[in-house]
Order: C-alpha cells, then sequence, then structure tokens
C-alpha cells in the first residue's frame, strides 16, 4: 500500500503539472508534490523498519533495508532540488531563457522523472527495472536540450544515443539472466524477480551468469558515468537547467549503480569468486584516474562538477568491487554523502552562473562580496566534496581507502593520487570565484540558500556522528549486499 | 521446462527466419536511400513476428503469440508508419547518403558475426530447448545495427540503426528464452514508442537548429 501511495505522488503530479506546469504556482505545486512523496517514502521507511521487507503486487515491488535508504535518499533530493529550482525557474522566466510550453515540459518531465527513479529502485523484476532506467533517460532527455541551444542539442542527442545503446546492452544482459535462471525456476516461475533469483543464485549456470555481468555492467554502467562509457555526462549534466544537473548527479547515478549492485549479488553467488568485483574495481579505479586527469582541463563550471562525480562513482564502484561488510557500508555512505553534497553544489552554482550570466569561471568572480550566501555554499561545498574534515565525504572516503590499503594495496597509490589531484584542480579554480574582485548583477528572485545549507548541514553532522539507528540501517543494507 | 518434441520443420523455419533478419541487417548497413531503409526495417520487423509466432506454436506458449501481435502491430505497422510521415515531414525522402567504403563495412560485419557465434556457442550448448544458432544471429545482428549506428552521419539513418537494434534484442529474448514475462514486454514497447515520439521531436529542433540532420554538425563538444 505504502508503495502505490509512493509512486502515486509523483506519477499523477507529473500529469498534472505537464497540463498546467506554465501557471504562476506550478513551481510551488511541484515542490508541493515532492515534499508529499518524501512523506510517502518516510512512511514506507518506518514499515520497512518495522517489518524488515514490504511488497506489493505479487512480489513484483519489493522494498527492503538497501533499497528503502535510496528511496528515501531520492525522495529527500528530489524535494530539495524542487525547492531550489523555484527560484532557479522564476529568474530564468524573468530573463526570458523559458517559455510557457516548456515550463509545462519541465515541471511535468521533473515528476515523471522521479517517478521512473522509484519505479527502478521499488520494482523486484529485473525487467520492469531495466524498463524504468530506458524511462528515466527519456524523461531527462527533452530537460537536457532545454534551452535548444546548439550544444544543448548536441549534448541531448549524445545523451539518448549513448545511453540508449549503453542501456540496450543491458536488456541483452537481463535476457542472459533470465535465460540462466529459466533452467532454474522454469516457466512462469518468476525468472526476472531479484528474490527468487537470490534464492537459486547458486545454481545459476556460471558461463551465462557472468557473460550476463558483463553486459550488464556495460549497459547500467554507462548510465553511472564509468569511464571509459562516460562521454555524454559531463555534456548533459552542463547544458541542461542546473537543476537536472543536481538530479541527474545525485540521484541517476546512484539508481544505475544501484542495478548494478543489485545483479552483483547473484552473479557472486553463482560464480563463488570475485569476478564481478574485480570488473568493478577495475572500472572504478580507472574513472577516478581520468575524471581526475580531465578535472584539471574544465573552464564550464557545471562541466568541473559533473567530471567530479564520475570520480566520486568511480570510487563508490571501486568500493563495492572490493566487497565485504567494510567496504559495502562506506559504498553507502559515501552514496549518501556524494549526493547530498553534489545537490548541494548544484545549488549553489546554479545560482552563481545565474547572477554572472555564464558558466565559464574565468568570469565568476567575486561571489563572496555580492552574496555572501552563495559564496560560502560553494567554498564549504567544494570543500565537503574534496574530502575534507569533518564533513561526511571525509569518513566515508577514509573508510574506504584504509579498507583497501587492507584488501586492495595496488590501487591505493592510484587513489590517493587522483584524489590528490582533484583537489588541486578543483581548489584552485573555485578560490578566485569566491574571492577576489566582484562580478555579477543581482537576482530579480531571491535565491533559495536553505536546501544548500541544510545539505551541508547533514553532511556535517553525518561526518561527525552517524546515529547508531543509522547506522545499523547501513549495516543491514550493506549485509543484504554480501 | 516440458519436454516436447519439437516439429523439425517449425524448427528449420525458424533458422530460416533468423537468418533472414541477418540478412536484412547486412541490408540495412549498405543500403543509402533512406526510403529503402525504411522498407528494409518493416521487412526486419515482419520477419521478427513471424519467428515469434513460428515459436510461439513450437513451444505452445500462448502468450508468445500476443507478443508476435505486439510485435506486428509496432515494428510493422507504427513504426515505419512514423517514420514514413516524419521523413516526408522533413522531406528527406529522396535523400541518399553517401557510405565509403562499403566494403570493408562488409568484411567487418562479417568478422563481427564469426565473433558473436564465438561468444553464443558455450551458451548455446546449454540450451536444451529451442535454437542453438539463434543467440548467437541475434547478438550478430545487434552487433551490425550497432556498427550501423557508427558508420552513419545523418540523423534518420542512426536512428532506423537504433530500431533495428531492439529487433535483435527482441529475437534473443524469443529464441534464448520463451520470451520476456508480458509486463516486460509492454514496459518496453512503451519506451520503444515514446522513444520514437522523442527523437521524431528532436529532428525537428536538430533541423531547426542546424538547417541540416547531419550530425557533422553536432561534434563541437569536446575537450580541448
Amino acid at each position: 500500500m505504502e508503495i502505490w501511495v509512493l509512486l502515486s505522488f509523483p506519477l499523477l503530479g507529473g500529469l498534472w503539472l505537464g497540463a498546467t506546469g506554465q501557471r504562476a504556482q506550478a513551481p510551488l505545486a511541484n515542490l508541493l508534490v515532492s515534499i508529499a512523496t518524501l512523506g510517502a517514502a518516510g512512511f514506507l521507511a518506518a514499515r520497512v523498519l518495522q517489518e524488515g521487507r514490504v511488497s506489493a503486487w505479487d512480489e513484483q515491488f519489493v522494498v527492503d533495508p538497501f533499497n528503502v535508504f535510496l528511496v528515501g535518499l531520492t525522495a529527500f533530493v528530489g524535494m530539495t532540488t524542487a525547492w531550489f529550482s523555484r527560484p532557479y525557474v522564476r529568474n530564468e522566466v524573468q530573463h526570458g531563457r523559458l517559455s510557457a510550453s516548456r515550463l509545462r515540459l519541465y515541471h511535468g518531465m521533473y515528476q515523471a522523472f522521479l517517478f521512473t527513479l522509484l519505479v527502478a529502485l521499488t520494482t523486484n523484476n529485473l525487467g520492469l527495472l531495466w524498463v524504468a532506467m530506458e524511462a528515466a533517460t527519456l524523461t531527462t532527455v527533452l530537460l537536457v536540450s532545454l534551452y535548444r541551444t546548439p550544444a544543448s542539442l548536441e549534448a541531448a542527442w549524445k545523451y539518448f544515443i549513448l545511453c540508449g545503446v549503453g542501456i540496450a546492452q543491458a536488456l541483452f544482459g537481463t535476457l542472459l539472466l533470465y535465460f540462466a535462471a529459466e533452467k532454474v525456476l522454469g516457466e512462469g516461475g518468476g525468472a526476472l524477480l531479484w528474490t527468487h533469483l537470490a534464492q537459486v543464485k547458486g545454481q545459476l549456470e556460471p558461463t551465462i551468469v557472468s557473460l550476463a555481468f558483463v553486459f550488464l555492467l556495460v549497459g547500467y554502467g554507462t548510465k553511472v558515468g564509468l569511464a571509459p562509457l562516460h562521454n555524454w555526462l559531463p555534456d548533459a549534466h552542463a547544458e541542461g537547467p542546473t537543476p537536472i544537473s543536481a538530479v541527474l548527479s545525485g540521484l541517476l547515478l546512484n539508481v544505475a549503480l544501484y542495478a548494478v549492485l543489485r545483479t552483483k549479488v547473484l552473479v557472486d553467488g553463482a560464480l563463488h569468486q570475485p569476478f564481478a568485483g574485480h570488473l568493478m574495481m577495475g572500472f572504478g579505479v580507472f574513472s577516478v584516474a581520468v575524471a581526475a586527469l580531465f578535472l584539471m582541463r574544465q573552464k564550464d563550471i557545471k562541466r568541473l562538477f559533473a567530471y567530479s562525480s564520475i570520480e566520486h562513482m568511480g570510487l563508490m564502484t571501486f568500493a563495492f568491487g572490493m566487497g565485504g561488510a567494510v567496504a559495502n557500508f562506506a559504498g553507502l555512505l559515501h552514496m549518501t554523502m556524494h549526493s547530498l553534497t553534489k545537490s548541494a553544489i548544484f545549488f549553489a552554482v546554479g545560482h552563481a552562473s545565474q547572477k554572472s550570466g555564464t558558466q565559464l569561471m574565468v568570469q565568476i568572480r567575486g561571489l563572496i562580496r555580492t552574496s555572501p550566501t552563495i559564496g560560502w555554499g560553494l567554498l564549504l561545498g567544494a570543500l565537503a566534496i574534496l574530502g575534507m574534515p569533518p564533513f561526511g565525504v571525509f569518513a566515508s572516503e577514509f573508510l574506504i581507502l584504509t579498507t583497501a590499503m587492507h584488501e586492495q594495496p595496488w590501487a591505493t597509490p592510484l587513489l590517493l593520487g587522483a584524489l590528490g589531484v582533484a583537489f588541486a584542480a578543483i581548489f584552485g579554480k573555485i578560490q578566485p570565484m569566491v574571492f577576489g574582485p566582484a562580478t555579477g548583477q543581482r537576482l530579480p528572485h531571491p535565491p533559495a540558500i536553505l536546501p544548500v545549507f541544510l545539505h551541508l548541514t547533514l553532511v556535517l553532522i553525518l561526518g561527525l556522528y552517524l546515529p547508531p539507528a543509522l547506522a545499523l540501517w547501513y549495516r543491514q543494507a550493506a549485509a543484504l549486499l554480501g | 521446462m516440458s519436454h516436447w518434441n519439437p516439429a523439425p520443420f517449425a524448427q528449420q523455419l525458424l533458422d530460416l527466419f533468423a537468418s533472414l533478419l541477418l540478412l536484412i541487417a547486412f541490408a540495412m548497413l549498405s543500403q543509402r536511400r533512406i526510403l529503402t531503409l525504411i522498407h528494409l526495417f518493416a521487412w526486419q520487423g515482419l520477419i521478427l513476428t513471424l519467428s515469434i509466432a513460428d515459436s510461439a506454436w513450437l513451444t505452445h506458449q500462448p502468450h508468445l503469440y500476443y507478443s508476435a501481435v505486439l510485435t506486428l502491430i509496432i515494428k510493422v505497422l507504427i513504426l515505419p508508419l512514423l517514420l514514413h510521415r516524419l521523413i516526408r515531414r522533413l522531406d528527406v525522402v529522396w535523400d541518399v547518403e553517401t557510405l565509403i567504403n562499403i566494403p570493408t563495412t562488409m568484411l567487418v560485419g562479417i568478422g563481427l558475426v564469426v565473433f558473436s557465434f564465438n561468444l553464443a556457442l558455450p551458451i548455446s550448448h546449454f540450451s536444451s530447448t529451442i535454437l542453438r544458432n539463434t543467440l548467437g544471429i541475434a547478438l550478430a545482428s545487434v552487433l551490425l545495427s550497432f556498427m550501423m549506428m557508427i558508420t552513419r552521419r545523418k540523423a534518420v539513418p542512426q536512428v532506423i540503426g537504433f530500431l533495428a537494434l531492439e529487433n535483435g534484442l527482441f529475437l534473443a529474448a524469443t529464441s534464448a528464452t520463451y520470451g520476456m514475462p508480458m509486463v516486460v514486454e509492454l514496459g518496453v514497447a512503451l519506451d520503444v514508442l515514446v522513444g520514437m515520439f522523442i527523437f521524431g521531436i528532436f529532428f525537428f529542433q536538430i533541423r531547426e537548429t542546424f538547417d541540416s540532420l547531419d550530425i557533422r554538425h553536432m561534434e563541437k563538444l569536446k575537450e580541448e
């Protein structure tokens, strides 16, 4: 029941906003729908905490401690982004960059996107998971090209084609998995349902399952933004509206990684050797290294943080690839911290580039003089994402690195070096933007500062003190990952 | 899993359909005219439909018949019609693309087929049920469509390649397994349809902005 309520808010909200999204109150309505979704996610989380597992529609939808944590995170960031989106959209309308029909498209698709993410997270059917992941691309592709500039069209086309082809590989992988499962479960035995698959994972044919995982990793890995499949990501982040960059980075990448993790559990069970883990560690370290090198060369602020997302997704993929209780715990923690911090940064970046009328970093200067809150938000956010203590990203990165020293010593120097390069690159570029002589003008609508600091405060608190209840929850989720 | 005695005739028919599908994939790879490409795509859809219907008959799976009807409606009727209307409204019906090095493309394509057969070989051994070769053929036509997308410089043929890729995946779905559950198939069909509409919107946006449907105009975003 709770699952239906959770899914119906963004679905109905999306339909309604698709029809009325051009009205003056639509940004507020968008926020209210997102708050309702967050409330439903809260009720669902409470029930999962009590009962351990909730299912609906003949187990087509199952929520356990692992995905309920991501459902909560998705609903929360979805809500704060809608909050930030309100002044952002009104300023864009004032600047004449958005017409009525595009506002309808924007608001309708925003909720539809959240709907597809929540379906992907709550479904137990690996086929439906694929359908929802593809639908998530479809809902955001027209948002990336919302401004209809040549660059945004190119970015959207690239996003569509690359993610489309990538996700086709994932469908082939899903098919192979289904093929392997059907041998064990028989026809009509729910051979695509993850819970059924998890029960018989030891009997699945290893050759087929390992081939299936390669296709699934390449397919969903394209959406995670793992190098060398990451080409669409910086363009799509840079050219779309900033609220969309925030949800792409903070939510979509997580959900794609979630899809990989669900299949990894099955593959590990079938193979009895860390084949999937090795592949993921390789992709992870490579992504971290590639992203660090590209970070130095960026001129556009949103591209800079898009590459930073690739780096952090790589780090998580590496952590989950190592496996084991501690690494999985660290990976889940890093997922949370990265989502919260990165979306906070994009909120600040969105307002900063609206003020300066550009996304080029050399032309954004002296934020701290013209609007101290945005300046501080950007600076603190950048410090947090770079893993400075006492922010939470430090805690999770520290855990990942210390585990790596124990279990995969070869990777530690590579990771540490890449994190160092990333620090120099990002901090060196952010510092003159925050300090230095001021440029930019006042915005017609006051920026939404609260979401930025709400996220950063959460990251700070979780960095200093992880409540035992939350830690227990993370441990349960990590245990589900094996 | 029940054991049946597959009628040899239906079995061979299935082989025939799969190889025809592969043949069309090759034809699409070398076809330069957009209109003919759409016709080829429709033919491929029809053969896919027949092949699904045939495996439904072979395996006595009623839901495969629904799946065949769904394929017929979407892949043979709706999508080609939509594409037809699109190219007429975009005024590119008689467009001819210059393809360089068709012989080389074909040779690489043959290499891909050999590769897919090798990749599918270990899996086909486990396939006690339907076909041994079909999975290899399905993978080969997926890769050929993939290659078609890479070699094309225009938006419409690229999208046709994308849709043909989906055909190959569906062949894999029905040959390796008894087809996906109905919920999933409906979901995939919905995604393909919505995707096609978005592609349509895109074509117009691209032409409006760049005055042509040539992808070459869209190679500005690069790391310098």
